[in-house]
């Protein structure tokens, strides 16, 4: 199939759209018609004529203060900026009149006065709006020159002649790993100011001093862009019309010349960019702006953090060993798999079918995990197929799936472009979903309202300009008593919307509810001591929600990640039908997916008790469309969930796991646990980038490849089918769909798939959801969201729109049950867990790039209560310890967490975070309870013994021998 | 797995559907065990009703009886 590849530089059209009534004028005689609000440099650049420019681009607002783009009007005086004056009715416009050109010349002529002429040197050579521009204005001479005796009037000399230090000029920025600003290029456009405040919402930049001392200042006085608050997302450089902000890699690498559009592989929001190439290099990744996910922005890990892909601690070869206290030995493709089919085949024959399993990704494409579960259920003959979406969303996919009747988020992103109040319950977009935040904040910046669910104060509570209006900060593991207090006031004080729950729901089982919520135990006073939230502002944020016009919910896994995960995914689906916030722009029930492929592997049927499309396996007419395909018989019982094949494997009864691209050791809670499950196998396959944590326990390691060498496709957190493409050739020599489809032929099965779109074929046949899904689809339209069917042959940006899934929605009793885990004498705290922006999941592809600058270790955040309780000071070791295990790490004194609760992240394997997690789950689904467990703090003096026994055999078991000549 | 995991595990399901209008909790319990616990687990929860069910909530008795009349019908 034929790339998808697109010139280097799209289109700028100036301004940003607008929506509204259509105006006709004319522009240099043509008749355009745009809009109302749009501006006449839009208009003309829709009609194809392309007015010079400068301080405009088209992510941001225009500024009017470059004045190149200056255009007459009939009937107007003067010449008025195309950028800033609106279009009209009957307006006539000329774009090229001697009398504006000669101005457009006159403007060009100063900027160039003040600006480097080392153009054949620059890293912006021939992507340069400065030049562009000159070119396009006619420039030819420049006659401004510095008065003779008087200092250097420029900001790009150094020195002058005689050697005295020009004071205007200013050395380049390099802190930040990815940019550099070099102040001697800048047009003082404020592009990038604008860019940061408006498409990302950080603040960060700013224009300090007034006229020729004018410059972009990022953060304070003595600040560079490192210390400043510049999260890194790229936004400012990439609407820089010069080389001032520029990639470090283009200066290394040259100028791309071309480029294919492809997709994140970090988190859930699934922003699509343009792998810009130079050569077979990859020279960048620039946001795209006709991705619907992200429309043209992006955060620091996809924009930068891809170095990984050419990190040498790489695997590039297969490995296998008879025992894991063995080294590896570096074998061919052939031997590699041989010898795993036959230890797979082996142990099925002396411990039954059942013995062995395989763990999807949510790393790995649509295609690839389909194939995986496809290699349990036909090459297996069995269900034994989990992911590590069980860790995450699975309480989503129960509890919207009893609500509604699809685990599917109901809506698109750019909904919140339309909402009016939003709940963010358990999740931190700005660190977990960038993007989506950036989005999520200029609509609050625009006046939505916002309500905070969180232990922690996250940054959305109060950031430049946005602010919570209210924050209830719950204690961890009281999720179902809070969601429950809201809808209790809702109820009570009749602020529910009866007419859409007359007409959409079960009004019996809404009688049953409204019964059961009712009941004063559920009010907000009578859970205040429980929960630790104020009655008053809980009762206020309930008002707030249910009158606020549009009310839109976004959460994460600090809802799913607890004993009651699918009970508050129930109580969420609750709140958003009481208030009739379901079913158009603007509202909804949003989970934020934490991985980019979470939604995707759980539509292909890796859960062990569903087939692809989410249909139990009991079913079968479900299972008779693959028994007919394939040619196998399925297995009618469920098969074990990634905690249940570690309590089989401890047990004895399972002995055999094919992991791709998870790393379950260090992200499955109760690391002893899965150690011990791990250790107590006959054969682990990791399939893998790098030697993972698991990897230590593994026979047999499969190199895999990484999202830029492999095609197929990736769902969002939106539903949204996004390509992934090639953009170079594997370096382990095989995408990991063909890998999947090795082992599986070296056990005995005869697929014969060439291309990822015969695989997505076999989904569309057997999946009525993705009926209409092809590659040829995707092709034309870019995305397209499930179900795309004959029903929304284009797919269904938005849910439930006409009636639920199931029918009429269903309200369920959500009683809330205190978990088992809870603080006494001896672990007095709470911990709680969750990420930063820089690293992603555990953090094996991000920490091996220059993002480790932002986060180098994982801390523990602590209120200053508990840490003088303790002795703590900021910066020291402490000792963590839960009934599960204990680890070391620093703290950090904050008030970001209340008393009695601390927070960390768990992105890097040396502190282990999940050692000190314990088994403990939701009910319905086994996701694991990370957001909860009880713990005491003391101060240490360094590692704790686990830490330096597991670091000794982490590198004893990592040991590779030398290869046979 | 260990028992004390199994009880609590059956125990968190019977408390939710307890929760629940209707007299009906132990039907529901045993199409989740069904539904979602894997044969051996199910195994394992039998042999430990056999021993005496120490610690169960008596609605997963109730439910376990269920699974294994329909499993003897089917
Ligand atoms: S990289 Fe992003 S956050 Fe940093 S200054 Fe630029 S726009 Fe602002
Ligand atoms: S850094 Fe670039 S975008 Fe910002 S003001 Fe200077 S030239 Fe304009
Ligand atoms: S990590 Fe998420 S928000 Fe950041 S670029 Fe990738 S998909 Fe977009
Ligand atoms: S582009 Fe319109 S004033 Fe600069």
């Amino acid at each position: 199939m034929k790339d998808f590849i697109i010139p280097v530089r799209e289109r700028d059209m100036g301004t940003p759209a607008r929506s509204g009534a259509p105006v006709t004028l004319t522009i240099d005689g043509v008749p355009v018609t745009v809009p109302e609000g749009t501006s006449v440099m839009r208009a003309a650049a829709e009609a194809g004529i392309q007015v010079p420019k400068l301080c405009a681009t088209d992510s941001v607002e225009a500024f009017g203060s470059c004045r190149l783009c200056v255009v007459e009007i009939e009937g107007r005086r003067g010449t008025p900026a195309s950028c800033t004056t609106p279009v009209a009715e009957g307006m006539e416009v000329r774009t090229g009149s001697d009398r504006v050109r000669k101005i457009r010349r006159g403007v060009m002529e100063l900027y160039i006065s003040d600006h480097p002429l080392d153009c054949l040197t620059c890293a912006a050579n021939g992507d340069c709006e400065l030049q562009d521009m000159a070119g396009m204005v006619g420039l030819r001479d420049v006659r401004y020159a510095a008065p003779e005796g008087a200092g250097l009037a420029n900001h790009f000399e150094a020195r002058n002649t005689s050697g005295a230090a020009n004071p205007e000029w200013l050395p380049k920025d390099d802190s930040n790993p990815y940019f550099t600003y070099d102040p001697s290029k800048c047009i003082v456009c404020s592009r990038c100011v604008r860019a940061c405040e408006e498409v990302q919402g950080t603040f960060a930049l700013t224009i300090e001093g007034r006229g020729f001392d004018s410059r972009v200042s990022a953060g304070g006085a003595g600040d560079d862009f490192l210390t400043s608050d510049c999260v890194s997302c790229g936004a400012c450089v990439q609407a820089c019309p010069t080389a001032t902000l520029q990639e470090k890699s283009v200066i290394e690498l040259g100028t791309p010349d071309r480029s294919v559009v492809t997709t994140c592989a970090y988190c859930g929001v699934g922003c699509s960019f343009k792998a810009e190439m130079n050569g077979d290099e990859l020279v960048r990744m620039v946001p795209y702006k006709h991705g619907k996910a992200n429309r043209g922005h992006s955060c620091v890990k996809g924009r930068f953090a891809y170095g990984y892909a050419h990190h040498q601690d790489r695997i590039l070869k297969p490995m296998i060993r008879e025992r894991i206290d063995q080294p590896w030995r570096e074998v061919e493709w052939d031997e590699a798999l041989s010898f795993a089919a036959a230890r797979l085949r082996g142990i099925q024959a002396r411990h039954g079918r059942k013995s062995v399993g395989v763990i999807t990704s949510s790393r790995c494409t649509n295609e690839e995990t389909y194939l995986v579960q496809k290699l349990a259920r036909a090459v297996f003959g069995n269900n034994n197929t989990d992911t590590c979406a069980r860790v995450c969303h699975s309480p989503t996919g129960y509890g919207l799936g009893q609500t509604f009747g699809t685990s599917a988020g109901t809506q698109d992103f750019d909904s919140v472009e339309q909402t009016d109040v939003v709940i963010v319950i358990g999740a931190n977009p700005t660190d977990g979903h960038p993007v989506f935040a950036s989005r999520l904040k200029k609509r609050l910046r625009a006046g939505a309202k916002l309500i905070v669910i969180d232990p922690r104060r996250i940054d959305l509570v109060k950031s430049p300009h946005v602010q919570a209006a209210h924050h209830l900060p719950l204690r961890p593991g009281t999720n179902v008593a809070v969601v429950s207090a809201m809808a209790h006031v809702i109820v009570t004080e009749g602020l529910m919307d009866e007419a859409f729950i007359r007409t959409r729901c079960d009004w019996d089982e809404f009688q049953h509810y409204a019964e059961f919520i009712s009941d004063p135990r559920h009010s907000p006073e009578a859970t205040e001591m429980l929960t630790g939230v104020p009655a008053a502002s809980l009762r206020e944020a309930a008002r707030l929600f249910a009158t606020g016009g549009n009310g839109a919910i976004y959460y994460g896994l600090g809802v799913t990640e607890h004993s009651q995960g699918s009970t508050t995914v129930m109580g969420i689906a609750n709140l958003a039908m009481l208030t009739g916030n379901i079913g158009r722009p603007g509202v909804g029930v949003n989970p934020l997916r934490g991985q980019n492929n979470v939604q995707g592997a759980c539509d292909m049927g890796s859960f062990p008790h569903e087939l692809p499309g989410y249909r139990h396996v009991k079913g079968a007419e479900v299972r008779a469309v693959y028994e007919q395909l394939w040619g196998v018989e399925i297995d009618p019982e469920p098969g074990l969930r990634i905690p249940n094949m570690l309590d089989a494997a401890v047990d004895g009864t399972f002995k055999g796991l094919y992991c791709q691209g998870e790393d379950i050791l260090q992200s499955d809670p109760d690391t002893k646990h899965v150690a011990a499950g791990l250790a107590a196998m006959d054969c682990v396959i990791v399939h893998d980038l790098f030697l993972n944590e698991t990897a230590n326990y593994a026979h047999v390691f499969l190199p895999g490849s990484t999202f830029l060498e492999k095609d197929g496709t990736f769902t969002n957190a939106e539903r949204r089918i996004n390509r992934v493409r090639r953009v170079i050739p594997p370096r382990n020599g095989y995408a990991d769909w063909e890998i999947t489809q090795m082992l599986a032929k070296a056990m005995g099965a005869d697929w014969g798939y060439t291309h990822p779109a015969q695989i997505m074929e076999e989904i569309a046949l057997t999946t009525p959801s993705f009926a209409g899904v092809d590659y040829a689809l995707l092709e034309e339209k870019g995305s397209v969201q499930w179900p795309v069917n004959d029903a929304a042959p284009e797919g269904t940006p938005l849910m439930h729109v006409d009636g639920f899934v199931r029918g009429k929605g269903r309200f369920i009793v959500t009683e809330y049950v205190a978990t088992d885990e809870r603080s006494g004498p001896r672990f007095p705290l709470l911990l709680t867990t969750g990420r930063i922006l820089s690293q992603y999941n555990v953090g094996a592809q991000t920490r091996r790039t220059d993002n480790v600058i932002w986060h180098a270790e994982d801390v523990l955040e602590i209120h200053p209560h508990d840490a003088e309780l303790r002795g703590v000071a900021d910066g020291d070791w402490v000792r963590l310890v839960s009934r599960s295990g204990e680890t070391s790490l620093r703290a950090k004194i904050t008030d970001r967490v209340s008393p009695g609760v601390v927070y960390t992240t768990f992105h890097h394997p040396d502190t282990q975070a999940n050692v000190i997690t314990t088994d403990y789950s939701d009910w319905a689904t086994n996701c694991p309870e990370y957001k909860v467990t009880a713990v005491q703090v003391s101060l240490s003096n360094g590692p704790s013994e686990w830490q330096e026994d597991y670091a000794a055999q982490a590198a004893q078991a990592r040991r590779i021998l030398p290869a046979a000549e | 797995m260990s028992p004390e995991k199994m009880v609590r595990m059956a125990n968190q399901i019977a408390i939710f559907f307890k929760t629940q209008p209707g007299d009906d909790a132990a039907e529901k319990i045993a199409q989740h065990l069904s539904d979602f616990w894997e044969p051996r687990m199910r195994d394992q929860l039998h042999a430990h009703i056999d021993a005496g069910g120490a610690g169960l909530d008596p609605l997963v008795i109730a439910a376990d009886a269920r699974i294994r009349a329909a499993t003897a019908e089917g």
